[in-house]
């Protein structure tokens, strides 16, 4: 394995002399620090007039580092162990269990139950599902093979209890395999094929489900200046949306957020299972004050951990939040490598980071021949609510579904505060019912009505209005406030079935057509 | 913690470089990432190291350095502060040495000023109120024990005055300032001796006349100050930060200094992580009684609610108190702009049993009236009373009423939860 020893320091980032005749590190190598032993990432390599010199990013503090520290490497990128272990519980960016020490297991020594559902002789598919295990009450853990590993079997253990390291299959000419697997968190999970988005991700919430919907295997992004609701709105999704799975990252968000995260959810019901919310919910915390380098890598962390689960069939939705603070991590990283900026400080690759985190959505047909998806719902924080700033700016390339977070609705204490002029989703035509899109298109010219209507209300006040106008702004009123408008904290507001929606919106409809406004 | 490597004892001459407050050092050998160096009998700390070269960032000005006679010892040590119950009653300067005349503080517990990062699984999540006794904050943006608050202020306006009352209403305060003026340095003190509540207050003062180096650890003295008189022993800890704007003013001379590629308006990328390892630390922790709460007061650049360190503050924060000029103008005190503030954590916080049981839902009802009140006074000033609805009038008396009953407090005067809901409750019933 390469070794070498610390020539300097910057922050999270250090540089590193390799030592002759001791192997070569390389590109997103997992590397080991000093005699604390700190986690680190390669991310560059170079060969200069002072000979090599590899440049790591570390993802812990580098208070108290001194040069001439010896520096390890793995042999491994940087990547996450998948196993029974994630759901319904808390990890930090890089992948190490927060909540360890209160549960008082450590998954290495755990016996899970395990149910073997192949015999010998039998062929498994590449990434084929060997095994499985009752995870939480929503979550059946499948063990699989690697992506690009198929085979004919030779022995299989029986049913019983086993570490995640035990092997409990093997595959004639590539080995034997255990329930877990680690996979690279920066290389994306390889597919069978990529199917057309064509099912809605219903998310209970009016504005969002029938004006601006977004497709399982979508990309939506929700911008917004701070106090419009942005968290708010992620939470609401992430307990009411009917994907199996929910990857939570925060990324860069508040400590308080993370505990009220874990407390509201063990307490939640998921309707749709009986079960616990947190039995379908994984959080990724890396904290604002946690190091910058684990910020930068947790986002993969947790599309690593997604598209795992994907794998298994399962219908996942990612919530990250905030991708601004995940685009700061990267700008701070660049900053120290001395890295050319472009706009705002903010390094050239910005946009091609941006394509590639939310390429990783999409409705799979997974090479063992299950389906998933992986839904990318972004929070963006706007520098200074302003949505020319370069991260909201390149993020509105790659989503397909934007809901805008507006401070004035915020203000009003119109919550969702889903601008309805600035919005957009383009997968409308592909998710929702013919009928709904009639009636979404009234509403939102009823809507665009009334913005124009209260333009010159403003000069005139409303009394003097025609009568058909002042009609308008009677019906935009309630279409705003009972149905745009929906309470977190009233428990039968807080969600709307579907079914539902598409009454009120017919309701609605008939009241626009009634009032002969259009 | 201690750096396992022994200090080393002897002291360096070979200085390349001294820029501002820093200095560049060649032929180092075993230097330690944040260890603290002794420089010319200054405080500095390692910022870099590039081989055996290091740069060093000194805390109380570089004044009269030479080059060939600048003498660098390093102490093997990060930087600690010394801590005790005895800290209460006593004032520090920016750099955590006594200004009052009762000598240094008698005590064996040293601890770093960076602090830890919180496993966000250790934290609680706060869900007590905090009564301030003004309305605008008690009745529309509760503040909840563990929670940081931030005063949105500008120049001008009585941000001090505010924290002051704040700050001697609470069971023990921490009180950082940062850049401030002699005169605001007086008003505090003053403030704290009238109110009798010197004793239950440690004072961190670093003045604009002091380098600006030296602000980069004055909250971090303040902060370390709050988590072990709160979660060592016990106290509710009030921690008032202020002027952040002058923090954020050192951190770019700072960063410029280094020549670091700036973000927006100059300030550094890494802006918004710095501000966050202050702002973090807040909070509840499991099994430990006290808590930290905030209040850093900052003062907006050209009222720009926009500005990169509002902005940041905000998005960090749980929440904001928004100061609003033409509200000064008219004598309200405090002139909170109720629309644009906001406390995250406000709904956990209250209802029956901890503010008043209708609370959620009278604050609900006033945000949603006052939100018309601009847009009826605009329409006001185009058409006149006269010919405005006798709804827009109403809302017009409503926001009247609101300005000068609720959010004005006279004198002295502090209201209870239940009066300020009670005063809310009598508005609502005149629209």
């Amino acid at each position: 394995m390469a070794t070498g020893s610390i020539w300097g320091i910057n922050g999270a980032v250090i540089h590193v002399l390799p030592e002759k005749n001791t192997g070569e590190f390389f590109i997103s190598e997992r590397v080991c620090i000093g005699e604390k032993q700190l986690a680190g990432e390669v991310v560059s390599l170079r060969r200069g007039a002072s000979g090599e010199m590899a440049v790591v990013q570390v993802y812990e503090s580098t208070s108290g580092l001194r040069p001439n520290e010896k520096v390890y490497g793995t042999g491994q990128p940087l990547s996450i162990c998948l196993a029974p272990v994630w759901v319904g519980h808390i990890f930090d960016g890089i992948g190490r269990q927060l909540d360890k020490v209160q549960n008082g297991s450590v998954p290495g020594e755990k016996k899970w139950a395990v149910r073997l559902l192949v015999k010998e002789g039998d062929y498994v598919p590449e990434g084929g599902i060997f095994a499985e295990v009752t995870e939480t009450q929503a979550i059946t853990y499948r063990a699989m093979l690697p992506p690009y590993i198929s085979g004919k079997i030779r022995a299989v253990a029986k049913n019983g209890m086993y570490t995640i390291d035990e092997n409990l299959i093997e595959i004639e000419g590539a080995g034997a395999f255990p329930l877990k697997q680690d996979y690279p968190v920066r290389t994306s999970r390889p597919v069978r094929e990529r199917l057309p988005l064509i099912q809605p991700l219903i998310t209970g919430q009016r504005v969002i489900d029938s004006l601006f919907p977004i497709a399982k295997g979508g990309v939506a992004a929700m911008p917004g200046g701070f106090g419009t609701g942005k968290t708010m709105t992620q939470h609401q999704l992430t307990k009411w949306c009917d994907a199996d799975l929910i990857v939570y990252i925060g990324c860069g968000e508040r400590g308080n957020e993370m505990a009220q995260v874990l407390e509201e959810f063990a307490q939640l019901t998921d309707p749709r299972t009986g079960a616990s919310m947190l039995a379908r919910t994984i959080l990724i915390a890396n904290t604002s004050d946690m190091p910058v380098a684990a910020r930068e890598a947790s986002i993969y962390t947790g599309l690593a951990v997604a598209e795992g689960y994907c794998s298994m069939g399962y219908h996942v939705a990612v919530m990250a939040d905030s991708t601004s603070r995940w685009a700061e991590a990267l700008r701070e990283i660049s900053g120290r490598l001395q890295e050319m900026p472009a706009e705002e400080g903010y390094p050239a690759y910005l946009a091609s980071r941006l394509a590639a985190f939310y390429q990783r959505a999409g409705y799979f047909e997974n090479r063992n021949g299950t389906r998933g998806s992986i839904t990318i719902i972004g929070a963006v924080s706007p520098q200074g609510a302003d949505f020319s700033e370069p991260v909201t700016v390149n993020t509105k390339r790659f989503v397909r579904c934007f809901w805008a977070l507006d401070r004035r609705l915020a203000y009003g204490r119109h919550f969702p505060a889903i601008n309805w002029n600035d919005s957009y989703s383009d997968y409308v035509s592909a998710v929702l019912p013919a009928n709904v899109i009639e009636n979404r298109r009234r509403i939102l010219e009823i809507l665009t009505e009334e913005g124009r209507i209260l333009e010159i209300a403003k000069l005139v006040g409303t009394q003097d209005l025609p009568q058909a106008q002042q009609e308008i702004l009677h019906v935009a009123k309630i279409i705003r406030e009972t149905f745009l408008q929906q309470n977190a904290y009233n428990a039968a507001d807080a969600y709307t079935p579907f079914a539902k929606q598409v009454e009120m919106l017919d309701a609605l409809s008939s009241l626009i057509a009634k009032g002969g406004a259009l | 913690m201690n750096i396992s490597k022994p200090p080393l004892r002897h002291e360096y001459l070979n200085t390349r470089e001294i820029r501002g407050s820093l200095v560049i050092l060649e032929g180092v050998q075993n230097a330690a990432y944040d260890e603290i160096v002794t420089i010319n009998g200054k405080t500095g700390r390692v910022i870099e190291i590039s081989g055996d070269k290091v740069i060093i960032l000194v805390f109380d000005g570089t004044q009269a350095f030479t080059l060939a006679d600048t003498r660098t010892r390093f102490t093997g040590q990060l930087m600690k502060m010394p801590l005790s119950v005895e800290m209460l009653g006593r004032t520090f300067n920016g750099a955590g040495l006594p200004m009052d005349s009762m000598g240094a503080l008698p005590t064996n517990e040293w601890r770093e000023i960076n602090g830890t990062v919180i496993n966000p699984v250790q934290r609680v999540y706060p869900r007590f109120p905090v009564q301030t006794g003004f309305s605008a904050i008690d009745g529309m943006a509760t503040l909840v024990r563990g929670q940081k608050l931030p005063i949105f202020s500008a120049d001008g306006l009585p941000h001090n005055e505010l924290a002051a009352r704040l700050a001697v209403n609470a069971q023990t305060v921490v009180f950082a300032a940062m850049g401030v003026s002699v005169d605001t340095m007086q008003f505090f003190q003053e403030a704290f001796d009238e109110n009798n509540a010197r004793s239950r207050a440690v004072l961190f003062i670093n003045l604009a006349s002091d380098p600006p180096a030296e602000r980069l650890i004055t909250p971090r003295l303040a902060l370390t100050a709050a988590e072990y008189l709160a979660f060592t022993h016990g106290h509710d800890v009030l921690v008032i930060l202020t002027d952040m704007t002058a923090y954020v003013e050192a951190l770019r001379e700072i960063s410029s200094a280094r020549g670091e590629i700036p973000g927006r308006k100059g300030y550094p990328g890494y802006l918004y992580s710095e501000l966050a390892s202050l702002y973090e630390r807040a909070g509840c922790i499991k099994g430990k009684g006290g808590s930290v709460t905030q209040i850093p007061i900052l003062t907006m650049p050209g009222d720009d609610i926009t500005h990169p360190i509002a902005d940041l503050t905000g998005y960090s924060t749980e929440g904001q108190i928004v100061l609003d000029r033409q509200l000064h103008r008219q004598h309200i005190f405090p002139p909170v702009a109720v629309l644009p503030s906001l406390s995250r954590l406000m709904k956990d916080g209250i209802g029956e049993g901890k503010t008043h049981a209708v609370h959620a839902d009278t604050a609900n009802r006033l945000f949603a009236a006052y939100a018309k009140v601009a847009d009826a006074r605009a329409l006001l000033s185009i058409i006149g009373e006269e010919d405005m609805t006798e709804e827009d009038q109403k809302i017009l008396q409503f926001g009247e009423r609101f300005e000068t009953e609720l959010i004005h407090h006279t004198a002295g005067e502090v209201r209870t939860f239940a009066q300020t809901i009670e005063v809310g409750l009598a508005l609502l019933a005149g629209l």
